[in-house]
């Protein structure tokens, strides 16, 4: 670093002239510190802005000020979409095997236990039904914070199973991905997920029953190169990473900086991937219109 | 001797060899008679591939499935086959030279092949991009999948890919859609899919030409979500744990076959099939006829549906 100071002494002491502080002293002391109890306030990751806890939740996570979509998981995402919040959850108690006895730092199965007590759910998605004004849907709802939302065999299993309570029960598919890609610890069997999910989906368009693939912050990998992909219709969250590589894997690959709004949901859209982009808060109402119309009012 | 690319761990082999052609020259010069010497010789060198080959760890066997000899796609494809008609490009964007695709006879036996490409040297390998697709790779081999059905033809893809290519372009071409696409098209495709990985079988790269009613896997080669030394870099952050990390994901054909993710190893001569690439085309060649023939009399309606059924049970769930 070559900086040109008149007074060398300054980098070395107390730092250059207009660095320094004026008048000392400007602490806050603790007892003036005003405490945010926790549980009340939100504050907005990106623009950070303070609004009460409450209009958070009214809002759905999204930032009233610059319309920023916080990370939720399954938990929000069937409260946001079902109807009075009612829903049957299936297959809950699905939970991962260790086929491979796979351990990198700790073992595998320490690792999803330690997910399970942390998050309280027992793998990275979850699979409910119920109604979004009052029509039948069956929605898988990945949770990020679950080993990053990857795909192993219970993901694989669970979203197969949904799509065969689709096919049974003759009701519309929904699938909100929000996952990393598969999950190395169980290796090919992650892998092999891909081809299951996308076979599922082969007898559900085979069936003409409505798929509809939501895409959330972020989606890449083996959830992209299958499910994520291959709705009827395709729609994302504003802003979301959406890809098949990573931003990281590809920048090393081309040893070049990434385009702004590179693989994002705006991005998408351009190139001709979703069909759309909604707002949270539109989400429950743009589905179950689309659902009317191409499904519902023909089911009667 | 034909290879000249050994690996660390065949050096026993290579010493025995280098003795042996001493003595032959010896012999052949007159002076002394070396023909005991060279008996003894013959079946050390024998002994010491039987200990060698036998006994290799996953890192050994994903290094012999990327040895520069090794044979790929068009080789089979010309070794195994006649009339091979090669098809090009996706009618989209271009043709990806990284994967080929045609009809041939295969024992008078028509076959849509379709394979990722790598090429032997520098030139080649950037023409072919390392056997990496780009998403107008999948869609070409989708488009020949297609044409194969609508003429009732059975398909064989040949796998052998470090992984769809990860760039720019890729990505705004929807790598992501093109590889989800193909699962979902092979699985209800009306005629028998026959799957080989040849090489390397890396994540969904590979899959994306791999739904297949047999997917088999050749002796020396690998087949994962990552390779090792990806999965190495992700969780020990270094590339130095790759031999760990390839033990760890139990990539190897007999893992494979064990953990009933594929259906079949097809076994190639001792040591990898760049030691005698005829013996590895006959035994590929064998194994295709023979899964034709467990295949092409069944009711296309019911290969799908156990096509389906087979992939559908891959994994391992707790219900508790």
């Amino acid at each position: 670093m070559n900086l040109d100071f008149e007074d060398d002494d300054d980098l070395a002491g107390n730092g250059p002239k207009w660095y320094q502080r004026t008048w000392s002293g400007i602490l806050t002391k603790t007892k003036d510190k005003k405490p945010t109890p926790d549980g009340l306030w939100e504050k907005c990751k990106r623009c950070k802005e303070v609004a009460p806890t409450k209009d958070w939740i009214v809002n759905h996570y999204v930032c009233g000020a610059c319309g920023y979509h916080e990370r939720v998981g399954s938990m929000e995402y069937f409260d946001i979409l079902f109807d009075d919040n009612e829903f049957t959850e299936i297959n809950a108690n699905l939970s991962s095997g260790d086929p491979l006895k796979f351990t990198d730092s700790a073992p595998y199965t320490d690792r999803v236990v330690v997910a399970q007590r942390k998050t309280g759910l027992k793998d990275a998605v979850r699979t409910a039904h119920g109604k979004i004004n009052g029509q039948p849907l069956m929605v898988a709802c990945m949770d990020f914070n679950f080993i990053g939302g990857s795909m192993g065999s219970v993901v694989g299993e669970k979203i197969a199973r949904a799509i065969d309570y689709s096919l049974a029960t003759r009701s519309p598919f929904m699938m909100i991905s929000k996952s990393g890609g598969a999950r190395m610890m169980e290796a090919a069997f992650s892998l092999m997920q891909m081809a299951k999910t996308s076979a599922k989906l082969a007898l559900l368009d085979r069936a003409g029953i409505p798929y509809i693939s939501l895409l959330t912050n972020p989606t890449t990998g083996g959830v992209t190169a299958s499910f994520a992909m291959l709705g009827d219709v395709n729609i994302a969250e504003p802003e979301a990473l959406i890809g098949f590589a990573g931003p990281r894997v590809i920048r090393e690959t081309i040893g070049r900086d990434l385009p702004k709004g590179f693989q994002s949901s705006e991005f998408l859209v351009e190139h001709g991937f979703l069909d759309f982009i909604v707002n949270r808060k539109e989400l429950k109402k743009k589905v179950s219109t689309l659902l009317q119309i191409i499904w519902s009012q023909k089911q009667n | 001797m034909a290879n000249q690319n050994w690996f660390d761990f065949e050096k026993d082999i290579v010493e025995l060899m280098d003795q042996l052609e001493k003595a032959k020259e010896t012999h052949e010069m007159g002076k002394l008679d070396m023909t005991d010497m060279m008996a003894t010789l013959e079946n050390k060198i024998e002994e010491a591939k039987q200990t060698v080959y036998g006994n290799l760890s996953g890192w050994q066997k994903v290094q012999i499935s990327r040895h520069p000899e090794r044979p790929y796609t068009l080789d089979y494809i010309e070794n195994i086959a006649t009339d091979f008609i090669e098809l090009h490009g996706d009618r989209q964007v271009k043709d990806d030279k990284a994967i080929v695709g045609g009809f041939a006879n295969i024992e008078g036996k028509p076959f849509m092949i379709i394979g990722q490409q790598k090429g032997r040297n520098t030139k080649q390998r950037q023409l072919r991009n390392f056997g990496m697709p780009n998403p107008e790779g999948y869609r070409k081999a989708l488009r020949l999948m297609k044409l194969a059905e609508k003429f009732n033809v059975p398909i064989l893809t040949l796998i052998d890919t470090p992984g769809a290519s990860p760039g720019l372009e890729a990505e705004e071409r929807g790598q992501g859609e093109a590889i989800a696409r193909n699962l979902l098209e092979m699985s209800v495709l009306k005629v028998p899919v026959i799957c080989v990985v040849i090489g390397e079988g890396a994540s969904g790269g590979a899959l994306g030409i791999g739904v297949g009613d047999r997917v088999l896997m050749m002796e020396y080669t690998w087949y994962s979500v990552i390779s090792p030394e990806s999965c190495s870099s992700i969780l020990w952050r270094t590339w130095e744990m790759k031999e760990r990390a390839a033990e760890a994901l139990k990539l190897s054909a007999t893992d494979m076959l064990q953990n009933k993710l594929v259906d079949g190893i097809v076994s190639e001569p001792l040591g990898g099939a760049h030691h005698d690439p005829q013996a590895a085309y006959d035994s590929l060649k064998a194994a295709v006829l023979q899964s034709l023939g467990e295949l092409e009399g069944m009711d296309p309606e019911d290969r799908i549906q156990e096509r389906i059924a087979k992939f559908s049970a891959m994994g391992v769930v707790v219900d508790a």
